[in-house]
């Protein structure tokens, strides 16, 4: 008997049963298949200009800074914050396309090179697959356009949220999810992340940047 | 690990001796209560999310090989492997091997009580394999080569002073030669270290929190994002979790971070909730190119349908112990295993036997905090009274002990006997101490008293006296 066997035997000993049939196996079939909302926190389920007051405070919380742009005020907001940290005017942007419409080009002293993160980058730029109201938390996708490294390696992390991304729980965020992916499908990084890195192994006091960026700025986008 | 559980006593008198130790838990206490109390409040919605995150798990249990099948299936069919480990000696070889075949020098781990749990780093090492931890925690006690001291904060029995020590000690021959004394100094200097053992790691390994039967995925949550770097960066990234992980969709997974995080350190939501499902894909720019689970049982099954099963309930948040006076008066340590405090007191005994682990259960006031604030409401101290049961039961309780209960036994079945028997002892005891109001030693009961203090009877008689005199009812 191989390894697996003897596990799941073991188990079925234990629970006094064969394998799940009958009833008892449709009833998991279809909870897997419909995947019942549990309970959602009342916080979130707010009108939506609420909703995008809990994110900014959620993140703001935990560390983030935050700021509401126009599109066309995207490209200047990351020079104005990156100089007001005494940041290079460089950085690495995600190769997803939806960043190209925020006209990088019109601020030439800008420094922008797409794809994926070298030790010398210390600014990354990417879009979210979505944002949580309900704790101020980002969504990030893995997949060609959104590497996983720009969310961790860079220092600084400067988060573009497009404002009808942001939605109030994450049971919200897992419906998005199976209409771009499909049931019961999830690309190979799903990332949640609330605020930069933080560590509190040292007498329990809090620190940020232990392995992730040490700082998180977003740019929450009303087109 | 190697266990000295069965030196409990022994573990605690140095404990208690350990200035180190307990200025960090007098640290230590406050700030975890403190935190989950404050997250509790700001969740109206806390005690039913709890009755739910029970139900859940106890729905995953008694469904446990149809929602294993059923994740892997799904890791399968995405390119990914998944391996059965009956014991911990299978684990560790599948781990092993696996390793080898990628040809590992170097392997980046992120913080996994089941590794702890077999052994898996000295495994590794004893093969030519160099294990990273990247847990700063973790990372800290690697290099003083202690055990954790604690589920999710491994190093919370060190003072920011034994850091700066170890760092000087251990970073010195890689060119940082000033002792530090500042905290984020300390921070920094260990990121720069771990960041280039992350671009030299071969292999990624990782525990679990959950592992979700729906979509495959395994997820894990940090604070510090090195999970992430250590199932980003290295080529291979091999998942080590134990059976009871398994639940069955997204939504039970949200429920039960609601939970998790806000138990275990009062955060909202942890800063680096992960969910891994598979390898790279076509096109993925990063991400391992092979993505293994490996699923460990180690006595798990043995549990399940016997009267220990809400044991395996447990999400690892660490807040049975944070609440806990005994581990706040002890640490971790000296429960002298992987898994302290209340539910370690539950756990060990199962994972390492009785004859090992017997006393952990007894180290408990029963006084009921770790039940109160289990986010799925495992009832602890129920499951210790049961291991003292068996104890007994097993002839494992010390001979002078058992001869006193079975005195008592006698006694208390004989209610006229029993009544006389303790208005005589009440009324010597009250006679001889009533001017000190104590006793700081008895005759027959030296073991007790060394500890403790026996506080003389009040006046007015025994309970049952008393319980007469008031009027209450009586059979």
């Amino acid at each position: 008997m191989n390894a697996r066997e003897q596990m799941l035997g073991a188990i079925r000993r234990g629970l006094r049963r064969g394998e799940l049939a009958g009833e008892a196996r449709a009833a998991a079939e279809t909870r897997l298949a419909e995947h019942p909302v549990n309970i959602v926190p009342k916080r979130s389920q707010i009108p939506r200009e609420r909703q995008i007051d809990l994110f900014e405070e959620g993140a703001k919380a935990v560390h983030a800074t935050v700021a509401r742009v126009a599109s066309t005020e995207v490209a200047s907001a990351v020079t104005d914050y990156l100089a007001a940290n005494n940041l290079p005017a460089a950085a690495v942007m995600a190769p997803d396309p939806a960043l190209d419409r925020y006209g990088w080009k019109d601020r030439p002293m800008l420094e922008i090179r797409r794809g994926l993160p070298v030790d010398a980058d210390r600014v990354a730029i990417t879009g979210a697959f979505a944002g949580v109201a309900e704790t101020g938390t980002l969504i990030f996708t893995s997949g060609p356009d959104h590497p996983t490294s720009l969310n961790l390696l860079p220092e600084t992390h400067v988060v573009i949220l497009r404002e009808d991304d942001l939605v109030g729980a994450y049971e919200e965020v897992f419906a998005r999810l199976r209409a771009r992916y499909g049931e019961g499908s999830m690309p190979r990084t799903v990332n949640t992340v609330t605020g930069p890195s933080r560590t509190a192994d040292v007498e329990q006091q809090l620190e940020l940047g232990a392995h992730g960026p040490r700082r998180m700025h977003i740019l929450i986008v009303r087109d | 690990m190697k266990s000295t559980a069965h030196a409990f006593k022994d573990n605690v008198g140095e404990a208690l001796r350990d200035t180190n130790l307990q200025q960090s838990l007098s640290i230590m206490k406050v700030g975890f209560v403190e935190r989950r109390r404050g997250a509790v409040e700001r969740m109206p919605e806390f005690e039913a999310l709890r009755d739910r995150a029970r139900d859940i798990k106890n729905h995953a249990l008694a469904h446990l090989d149809f929602y294993l099948e059923r994740f892997e299936q799904k890791v399968l069919a995405l390119g990914g492997h998944v391996h059965w480990a009956p014991t911990a000696e299978d684990a560790r070889r599948i781990v092993l091997d696996l390793c080898q075949q990628a040809n590992a020098r170097t392997v980046a781990k992120s913080k996994s009580m089941i590794a702890e749990e077999i052994g898996l780093n000295e495994h590794l090492e004893a093969h030519g394999i160099a294990p990273i931890e990247t847990d700063l925690g973790e990372y800290i006690i690697q290099l003083r080569q202690e055990p954790p001291s604690h589920i999710i904060a491994p190093a919370v029995h060190l003072t920011k002073d034994q850091v700066a020590d170890t760092f000087h000690e251990h970073h010195s021959k890689l060119g940082f030669t000033r002792r530090l004394t500042e905290r984020n100094d300390l921070v920094a200097e260990a990121r720069h270290v771990l960041r280039q053992k992350f671009q030299q790691a071969d292999v990624g390994i990782t525990g679990a929190n959950f592992l979700v039967a729906e979509t495959g995925s395994s997820m894990l949550v940090t604070n510090e994002g090195n999970a992430d770097l250590s199932n980003t960066l290295p080529k291979t990234h091999i998942v080590i979790a134990s059976i009871e992980k398994v639940i069955p969709t997204l939504e039970d997974a949200a429920t039960l971070l609601r939970v998790l995080a806000r138990s275990a350190t009062g955060q909202e939501w942890s800063s680096y909730t992960t969910f891994n499902t598979g390898p790279k894909r076509s096109g993925d720019p990063d991400g391992p190119q092979a993505y293994h689970v490996v699923l460990l049982d180690n006595g798990r099954s043995n549990v399940l349908g016997s009267e220990m099963q809400d044991m395996l309930r447990c999400i690892r948040c660490g807040a049975c112990m944070n609440h806990c006076p005994v581990y706040g008066a002890i640490g971790g340590h000296a429960y002298g295993w992987v898994y302290p405090g209340p539910i370690g007191a539950v756990l060990d005994p199962q994972l390492l036997g009785l004859e090992e682990a017997g006393n952990l259960p007894n180290a408990s006031t029963f006084c009921g905090r770790c039940e109160s604030v289990c986010p799925v409401r495992i009832p602890l101290p129920k499951l210790m009274r049961h291991w003292r049961e068996r104890e007994f039961e097993h002839h494992l309780t010390p001979p002078t002990v058992r001869k006193a209960l079975g005195l008592w036994a006698f006694l208390a079945k004989r209610p006229k006997l029993y009544r006389a028997a303790t208005g005589i002892a009440n009324r010597a005891l009250a006679l001889f101490g009533r001017a000190e109001g104590r006793y700081d030693a008895l005759p027959l009961a030296g073991g007790w008293t060394r500890h403790r203090d026996m506080p003389a009877p009040q006046a007015g008689g025994t309970f049952h006296a008393q319980w007469k005199a008031r009027g209450g009812a009586t059979r």
